[in-house]
């Protein structure tokens, strides 16, 4: 599919279509290069393409000579416009959202088509190291020829700086504080002290960081204030309809199923659209008609739950049930995800089960699976 | 039509020296409520110095429009129009200080020009309406076609329903204009376009081109619209030329941009709009200026007169420079208000970010829509509630308006005024008792209006301690005495609505939206006693809502007894109980799940205050019991304190009163040993009091009568070793302290007795030995005497 040489792949990489996952900027390489071409907006310095392109390529449309670009992101567009103006003021982006709401696959995109590669990615975790930031030194250079710029192992972020491009950090608030506060250099001053070589690196224009954050975990390492102070941040929603989140969970649970080998089961329409309704209530703490208020569990309920609540159900039902999702495939998983703090998310999910489950037409054996399983 | 010819005697100048050649119109369309229409229409006026200003609004205020120049007055406040026989048929005319109606009436003020409404008068206007609807239905201006004209967010929907698209485009010119620019959103057009012009040169008529062309694609509307734009139009008209007439050479007309083209010089014959205005119903109307607030102008509190963001507008208007950097900077200060970090660095990168949007987005200068976003992303770290907070506090804006002190009254308290009279109500400056009788229908509607005026909080009439000694239901005694500061209460209780039934609706409707879950259940009653049902419907919503969200067990077992209360009172009252019903079970099953977990591990102070509470939910489970079959609900009840009474890290006292109130309610047949084993040897001297008081408190009666359980008191007391006794004394004279002193000698008798009956035989039978004959004589003969027989 993409044999084009414009990606700038290092050579002895395997084509794209062998690889598990090709990059977004490899996926997706023929829209990247029809955008470039219509594309006749000023550019910032570096940007591979205008903002208002970015935008399209984020959001989908058909172009003037006739390229149809996929939506890579199914939301407002609004949002996808301040982030795309934060980079562009140079300003870093934070983008912030439960798990499952797309922050790296938006951020992916964004760096594939600004900078035309989104593979300059720090992973955050707890053990994230400084190096990863700044620098490191490949130890056989270092102690044979001392310091040299020869002996020094740059980070992701240290590339981008020196190629004008945008670097990926994900889950940043894993990474402990003093690690974090390594960046606060990088993005007031645009630059990255060497003392050992008595240099530095200056950010070219074009150079930005896209960090994605999960808003639970804010308390695990929160960002200082001074670092904080650096992003604009923008809030990624929950899917916004319900039509949209089961079409979402079909489409990943059936992938899933296909990728772990289970064994068939039939596609069991009506649990997946129940389980997103239980969670769509329960995170909303609002019934779907709106009549009854509902209290809000402690767990994040997120569409990436769903599918593995759905998903196990479809594992339970191959292995030891008669092969069709049922109530009960799915009330152990669904109880699981749903009660995180074993007292109060206990009491919400008995007066769901009670106010809202048992009266609902249809819902007879899910109320009865659930309060056995509870 | 003839009304003209009185209609000049506007305030203002008389006409100024005729001038050389033909007299001149100058029509301005303006945007209702816009400030860059506002700002455009001062430069306009001043360049043009008109020698009379015609604004369109109802033609029979001209009089009150010399208030607007008093020095009380402040805007936001609205032009009202009542019928005073019917106070409810009113309407209003919002003006804001960005208005650009309001700035051309004080501008003429100002310079001494003549200045007069030119629309259809209120006293037309409100008789169309009043018959047209049958219900009591408020309105405001800037109904139909002018609303469409200036909103166009809230028309959008419209332009969906491709069938009827010509219909939403008369309605909403200005978003086929917008269309036609190449914008998605009128009101971003109407900003870009005008709004948002800060150079001051006139758009006018350029404006009134557009609109004519629009008017000529769309055509006239028909049906009862139509004929009422055409009314309007012909009246303003019909104004124009009467304002000739009377010798002014240089006429200003300010009016929604919709009605421009029509109202430019050369004027068609006025034969024409003579037949169309002829017919047209009037009544009786009362026009005044009230105070009005921010929020009432956004539409988002469900008000016509369409803007979404008054403050926003205000800051426009009253920010000539730099908009973009003034708004965020008082954002920033508004956010820090609220202890949250920003700094002046996050100002500048809100600026950034907002200039960058505008850019990216092509437009000429940040609007509200880039500097919200700009906010949510760096002042306010994507935080929504930071957001909403910043919504609410500047950009609709809490700004109130105020009226000067001579304005004359608001239909509020012309309702009340009828009220009285008919009621025969008195307002006394010397304090006055009412004791109703509910029985009589006379007082039963008196009691209503004075628990309306308590929702109100009009304090003019509160309840009283009785003269009379009466214990009964069918009774209540009011005090009232007024006060002159109660006028000003009540033009600010006019807010709600203008009657006292509506406003207090209205009031009832602000505990629904904010009120705490005692606040709803305490209005609960005050909505059956002022005979609200419909604000009754809405609150009971609420209370359910309210109800599952709060956490807090103590909160909705407080709600339940006035729910219950509540439910007899409508009974009583014939009112629809089958709502409160449905709430009162579903909050009792909430307490059943959550009782459990709210008990445990208490200390002594809290476990007294959730006892009390525990006998009351009891209490009012026996009432809902009453009402109706409800034995689902108390065995649900039941079976929580039994799951509870065993469990070990309960406070003592929270123990014993549930054993209490299941052995009461013989759901407990072994009631006698728990006693026994709560105040057994292992359980420490202090837990065991606790327990005696939960279980004994205001138990006297069943210390009388439960012979059993006053052996085991007894036998427990006296079973105390010297020491355990002295710990324990204060303890138990704390609860026994609170019986009365017949029951205590009671019980003490019993007691006595008791320990000189061998078990098994009847103390009642049981004979004296030592009885004294002697003393007992005179009382042994008046019974005598009594019984009419002989001692043998």
């Amino acid at each position: 599919m993409n044999d084009s040489p414009q990606t700038g792949s290092v050579a002895e990489q395997p084509a794209p279509d062998q690889t598990l996952r090709p990059h977004a900027e490899q996926a997706f390489a023929d829209e990247l290069a029809a955008l470039a071409r219509v594309d006749d907006r000023p550019r910032p310095p570096r940007w591979r393409m205008s903002p208002w392109a970015v935008v399209t390529y984020l959001m989908g449309g058909t172009l003037s000579d006739g390229t149809v670009i996929s939506p890579k992101y199914v939301g407002s567009q609004r949002l996808i416009e301040v982030a795309v103006a934060t980079l562009a003021t140079d300003r870093a982006l934070l983008l912030l959202g439960v798990p499952g709401t797309a922050k790296s696959w938006v951020s992916e995109h964004l760096a594939a088509a600004i900078s035309g590669s989104s593979t300059l990615l720090v992973q955050g975790t707890s053990g994230t190291a400084e190096e990863s930031i700044r620098y490191g030194w490949n130890y056989a250079r270092l102690l044979a020829e001392g310091p040299s710029p020869a002996a020094l192992v740059p980070s992701p972020v240290m590339t981008a700086m020196r190629t004008g491009t945008i670097a990926r950090l994900e889950e940043l608030t894993r990474i402990p504080a003093d690690v974090q506060d390594a960046l606060i250099t990088v993005l007031s001053e645009k630059t990255l002290p060497i003392p050992e070589l008595g240099d530095e690196v200056q950010a070219l224009k074009g150079f930005n960081l896209i960090a994605s954050a999960n808003d639970r975990d804010r308390g695990v390492n929160e960002l200082s204030s001074a670092l904080r102070r650096r992003f604009n941040t923008v809030v990624l929603p929950l899917p916004a309809s319900e039509e949209d989140e089961v079409n979402i969970v079909s489409t990943r649970v059936t992938e899933m199923a296909a990728s772990l080998e289970l064994p068939p089961v039939p596609a069991a329409a009506e649990e997946i659209r129940r389980v997103v309704t239980v969670f769509r209530e329960l995170r909303n703490g609002l019934t779907n008609d709106g009549r009854t208020k509902l209290k809000t569990p402690s767990g994040t309920l997120s569409t990436a739950e769903a599918i593995s609540v759905i998903t196990s159900g479809i594992a339970l039902s191959a292995h030891f049930g008669d092969g069709t999702l049922t109530s009960e495939d799915v009330a152990a998983g669904i109880v699981g995800a749903v009660i995180k703090d074993p007292v109060a998310d206990q009491v919400i999910w008995s007066e769901y089960l009670e106010v809202v489950a048992r009266d609902r037409p249809g819902w007879g054996a899910f109320y009865n699976a659930c309060r056995d399983a509870t | 039509m003839s009304v003209l010819t009185t209609e000049t005697a506007a305030y203002g100048s008389t006409p100024t020296i005729p001038e050389p050649g033909p007299p001149q119109v100058e029509v301005f369309g303006i945007r209702h409520h816009g400030p860059g229409s506002a700002r455009s229409l001062l430069a306009a006026l001043e360049a043009y110095r008109p020698d009379a200003v015609l604004i369109e609004g109802p033609a029979d205020a001209d009089p009150q429009l010399r208030w607007a120049a008093a020095a009380g007055m402040e805007p936001p406040i609205a032009l009202l129009a009542y019928a005073p026989d019917r106070p409810a048929l009113s309407a209003f005319w919002p003006y804001a200080v960005f208005s650009p109606e309001w700035q051309a009436l004080t501008w003429a003020l100002r310079h001494e020009i003549h200045v007069a409404f030119c629309d259809l008068p209120a006293s037309m206007t409100l008789a169309g309406a009043g018959r047209a609807e049958h219900g009591d239905e408020q309105f405001e201006l800037f109904d139909g076609d002018d609303e469409g004209e200036e909103d166009g967010p809230s028309t959008s929907s419209g332009h969906e329903e491709g069938s009827s698209g010509r219909t939403a485009a008369r309605h909403d010119p200005l978003a086929a204009m917008a269309e036609a620019a190449g914008y998605d959103d009128a009101e971003r057009w109407w900003d870009d376009v005008i709004e948002a012009r800060l150079d001051g040169s006139s758009p006018f008529p350029m404006l009134i081109e557009a609109m004519a062309e629009l008017r000529t694609a769309l055509g006239q509307p028909g049906g009862r619209e139509g004929r009422s734009e055409a009314r309007r139009e012909a009246y303003m008209r019909q104004t124009i030329r009467a304002t000739l007439k009377a010798g002014y050479r240089r006429v200003a007309v300010v009016c929604g941009a919709w009605h421009a083209p029509v109202l430019t010089l050369p004027l068609p014959p006025a034969t024409l709009d003579q037949r169309t205005l002829r017919g047209t119903p009037k009544r009786k109307v009362t026009l005044t200026w009230v105070p009005w607030t921010h929020q009432r102008l956004a539409s988002a509190t469900g008000y016509g007169a369409g803007i979404t963001s008054p403050g926003w507008y205000h800051h426009l208007w009253s920010a000539p420079d730099k908009p973009i950097v003034r708004w965020l900077t008082k954002v920033a200060h508004s956010l820090r208000g609220k202890d949250l970090p920003v700094s002046s660095a996050h100002v500048i990168e809100a600026v950034r970010l907002a200039e960058t949007l505008a850019v990216l987005r092509d437009r000429p200068l940040a609007g509200l829509a880039e500097v919200s976003e700009a906010t949510r992303a760096v002042l306010c770290d994507g935080d929504e509630v930071a957001v909403r907070y910043v919504t609410d506090e500047l950009v609709v804006g809490q700004a109130l308006g105020a009226v000067d002190d001579g304005v004359p009254t608001v239909p509020l308290e012309a309702d009340l005024n009828a009220q009285c009279r008919a009621l025969r109500i008195k307002r006394d400056a010397s304090a006055k008792i009412h004791d109703l009788d509910l029985r009589k229908d006379y007082d039963q509607r008196r009691s209503v209006l004075f628990h309306r005026l308590q929702l109100l909080g009009l304090d003019w009439i509160a309840p009283a301690e009785s003269w009379v000694q009466s214990q009964g239901t069918f009774r209540e005694t009011w005090e009232s005495q007024w006060r002159p500061e109660l006028s000003v209460a009540l033009v600010e209780a006019s807010l709600w609505g203008t009657t006292v039934e509506s406003a207090a609706s209205a009031k009832v409707g602000e505990i629904v939206e904010s009120g705490s879950l005692q606040d709803l259940t305490g209005a609960i009653e005050g909505c059956l006693l002022a005979d609200l049902p419909a604000a009754l419907g809405r609150l009971l919503g609420a209370l359910a809502e309210r109800a599952a969200l709060d956490a807090d067990v103590i909160h909705l077992m407080e709600a339940l007894p006035p729910l219950v209360r509540a439910q007899r009172y409508g009974d009583v009252r014939g009112t629809d109980t089958q709502q409160l019903a449905v709430v009162a079970e579903t909050l009792v099953v909430r307490i059943c799940l959550q009782l459990p977990q709210a008990v445990g591990g208490i200390e002594e102070e809290h476990a007294a205050t959730l006892r009390g509470t525990i006998d009351r939910v009891q209490q009012a489970l026996g009432l809902l019991a009453a009402a109706g079959d409800h034995t689902q609900l108390r065995q649900r009840w039941f079976a929580t304190l039994a799951q509870i009474i065993d469990r070990a890290d309960v406070n003592g006292q929270l123990l014993g009163r549930m054993v209490r109130i299941l052995h009461d309610a013989e759901q407990l047949d072994d009631a006698a040993d728990r006693v026994h084993r709560a105040l057994s040897y292992g359980v420490e001297a202090a837990a065991k009091a606790a327990w005696v008081d939960g279980f004994f408190a205001d138990g006297a009666l069943l210390l009388i009568h439960d012979a059993t359980l006053r052996r085991l008191l007894d036998d427990w007391v006296s079973s105390l070793a010297e020491q355990e006794f002295a710990d324990v004394l204060p303890l138990v004279r704390r609860t026994l302290g609170t019986f009365s002193a017949p029951e205590r000698q009671s019980i003490g008798g019993r007691i006595t007795a008791d320990s000189c009956t061998a078990p098994g035989l009847d103390p009642g039978a049981e004979i004296d030995e030592h009885f004294d004959l002697e003393r007992a004589r005179p009382a042994l003969d008046t019974v005598d005497l009594i019984l009419g027989g002989r001692r043998g």
